[in-house]
């Protein structure tokens, strides 16, 4: 691993950036160890986007620091700039040009020779899939290539800090996986990536902290097992295949999970029972395990069971007072309600769901 | 970093593994498929190369400018049919009321209409820095530690072959219906040099433009209120002393006069240092401060 003498790899304090008379970013203080994946979570309009367009030296702050690897990004964007990469929740590749194009155009401005660019480009197409579209022009792309391709070019001179906004929204699961593979491959090679998302699922699997961000400010930090374990941790999802045994399998659930609380869903056949306690995924796997072998041993047929996280809904209601409506874009509303393309896990509910029916988890 | 006990050909170069990569990847999680393997391969995390210089900062955004140019050709029709389409229309129009003849009035009238349909060309540039910065990928190049600059500079070396392209075109309808410039081709790419050069200068007025307002539209709106004044209101057309006093007062220190007016000269044998001093002076003072306030708003944005 690289050493960084620097200090945090990000220090925010006092964060604030206005847009008329609404503050976007209302005070975030934030740092970030480096080498680590940092998650700043929240819903549509939390201010992400804007901390870290402050954070890549794009907006001027309105008031605080903000300091990259030790520099000021207000007073010494250059030396940020030299450091850092950005990939936007809107591709930033150019439309026009193919994707060799983009990548040895880029490869130029961060100083690579003619012939090393189109080396560089061409090896980085190849690695992220693009190779056999690599003389077709951007904007005949699809989704997940323009996204893999936007990735490519910010990894051509590999930053010390990534900041990926929001990866995934809108990706399929194919290219979800793959997003996050490449996060995994870079932070091994020593990279700091702060990532945004609206997915706890997202930032439970790849970052080592997250910030919980609404309204422009931190409501919560910690670890994603902390955070999780500050509001329960989470509910066994049941399905039967006979509406005559669910009331007996309540009680069962009752007894076996002690303080947890069953509900019947509206779904006949259905039944949710929330966990409390310990909120590692270990506990409440170790609570499931137990509650099948005790309807098995019952005869209670199940036809399908997950095993569900405390949704970022759930972690938004528990730290803010809000009402459950007012929370809207938070994971109640998830890609599905934008209009975006969904991520495999747990969509069909509102739930980040881990279901044991996943063949690769 | 290295792994000793690593069993799997993480360090043999497999050029036939790209094409398994897509389906091996995202199905298997981080345990290094190929495409991670060839990913990991690929980082630089030491020796990065330096900082490209302004000049080959300018020269790659000039390079994507040609791109563009390459993938959408039809933007070339601003640069020759509407040129040629004004050299036909003022020659036959005015020809014979304003120099008793075609053939006379085209060895006035040319090197004035080249100019006028380069000057008003210049007004794309404001569009394209529009409609670029509505997209994504101008954060990226915001992002970039190179010279501030260099992506406004990139665009106008674009438009300067544009700029060329369309002198060359009116040149060549100039020569068939008739024009004889006597300073010969010297001085023909003299003239055109200036005006190429002038319209480089006079550009950034449109970068700034493009960096102001908010849509395309208005972009096209204000170079419209900008253009015909200073392209109408000169001696493109006729000559400013049948004009009354007040309107040669204006056509007198319009910058599009006296770029005409060294032009003309360069192209007949006959530059006048004068009005071709004046046509530096004025870029120099255009690239001063539209480039000044041009830059502010790209820091700003």
């Amino acid at each position: 691993m690289k050493e960084h003498p620097d200090g945090p790899a990000i220090e925010t304090i006092g964060l604030v950036k206005k847009f008329g008379d609404t503050k976007a970013v209302n005070g975030v203080d934030l740092t970030v160890r480096p080498g680590t994946v940092y998650g700043v979570l929240g819903p549509n309009g939390a201010g992400k986007t804007t901390v870290v367009k402050m954070l890549a030296t794009l907006l001027r702050p309105d008031g605080g620091e903000a300091r990259v690897f030790g520099r000021d990004v207000v007073r010494d964007p250059d030396a940020v700039r030299g450091r850092v990469s950005l990939t936007g929740q809107y591709a930033s590749v150019d439309e026009d040009l193919t994707g060799t194009e983009n990548l040895v155009l880029l490869a130029r401005l961060l100083g690579h020779r003619r012939a090393d660019a189109r080396r560089r480009a061409a090896a980085m197409l190849d690695a992220f899939g693009l190779g056999e579209a690599a003389d077709r022009q951007a904007k005949n792309y699809s989704g997940g290539m323009r996204r893999r391709l936007d990735i490519a070019a910010s990894l051509l001179n590999t930053p010390d800090l990534l900041f990926l906004d929001e990866p995934t929204t809108g990706l399929d699961p194919r290219s979800r996986n793959q997003v996050w593979d490449v996060v995994r491959t870079v932070v091994a090679a020593g990279t700091t990536v702060l990532l945004t998302t609206q997915y706890l699922e997202e930032a439970d699997r790849l970052a080592d902290r997250i910030a919980v961000i609404d309204r422009g400010r931190v409501i919560a930090e910690g670890t994603p097992g902390e955070l999780k374990s500050s509001v329960g941790a989470g509910a066994i999802h049941l399905r039967l295949h006979d509406t005559e045994q669910r009331a007996e399998a309540r009680g069962l659930l009752e007894k076996t999970l002690p303080g947890a609380e069953v509900e019947l869903d509206s779904d006949p056949v259905a039944l949710t029972a929330r966990l409390t306690g310990d909120g590692s995924a270990g506990a409440a796997a170790g609570h499931a395990a137990r509650a099948l072998a005790e309807l098995a041993a019952a005869g209670v047929t199940v036809s399908d069971f997950s095993l569900g996280q405390p949704s970022l809904d759930e972690v938004f209601l528990a730290l803010t007072d809000a009402e459950p409506g007012t929370v809207a874009g938070a994971g109640a509303a998830g890609p599905g309600a934008t209009g975006d393309g969904a991520p495999a896990a747990g969509d069909e509910t509102d739930r980040s769901t881990t279901t044991v029916k996943e063949p690769a988890a | 970093m290295s792994a000793p006990t690593d069993t799997r050909e993480t360090t043999a170069p497999d050029p036939a593994g790209a094409a398994t990569d897509t389906t091996a990847a995202g199905t298997n999680g981080a345990e290094g498929t190929p495409a991670t393997d060839r990913l990991r391969e690929l980082l630089i995390t030491e020796h990065r190369p330096p900082r490209p210089s302004p000049f080959s900062a300018s020269l790659a955004f000039g390079w994507r400018a040609m791109l563009k140019i390459k993938h959408v050709p039809e933007q070339l029709i601003d640069v020759t049919a509407f040129p040629i389409m004004m050299t036909l229309m003022f020659t036959y129009l005015f020809g014979g009321a304003l120099a008793g003849s075609t053939s006379e009035y085209i060895q006035f009238l040319l090197p004035g209409i080249m100019a006028m349909s380069v000057v008003m060309t210049t007004m794309y540039t404001g569009v394209a820095v529009n409609n670029d910065i509505e997209k994504g990928v101008f954060d990226r190049f915001r992002t970039l530690a190179i010279w501030r600059p260099a992506p406004m500079v990139g665009y106008l070396l674009g438009d300067a072959f544009r700029y060329t392209a369309a002198s060359v075109v009116i040149l060549v309808v100039g020569l068939i219906l008739g024009f004889r410039p006597a300073g010969g081709p010297v001085g023909v790419v003299a003239g055109i040099a200036l005006l190429v050069g002038f319209s480089f200068a006079f550009s950034w007025i449109w970068t700034m433009f493009g960096l102001m307002l908010r849509s395309e539209k208005s972009v096209m709106g204000v170079s419209m209120m900008v253009l015909f004044p200073l392209t109408f209101l000169s001696n493109i057309l006729v000559e400013p002393e049948t004009m009354p006093g007040w309107l040669q007062a204006f056509v007198n220190v319009n910058p599009v006069t006296h770029l005409v007016e060294a032009v003309r000269g360069l192209m007949h044998g006959e530059a006048a240092m004068g009005d071709i001093s004046w046509v530096f002076i004025a870029s120099a003072v255009l690239i001063a401060v539209f480039g000044t306030l041009t830059m502010r708003l790209y820091n700003r944005k």
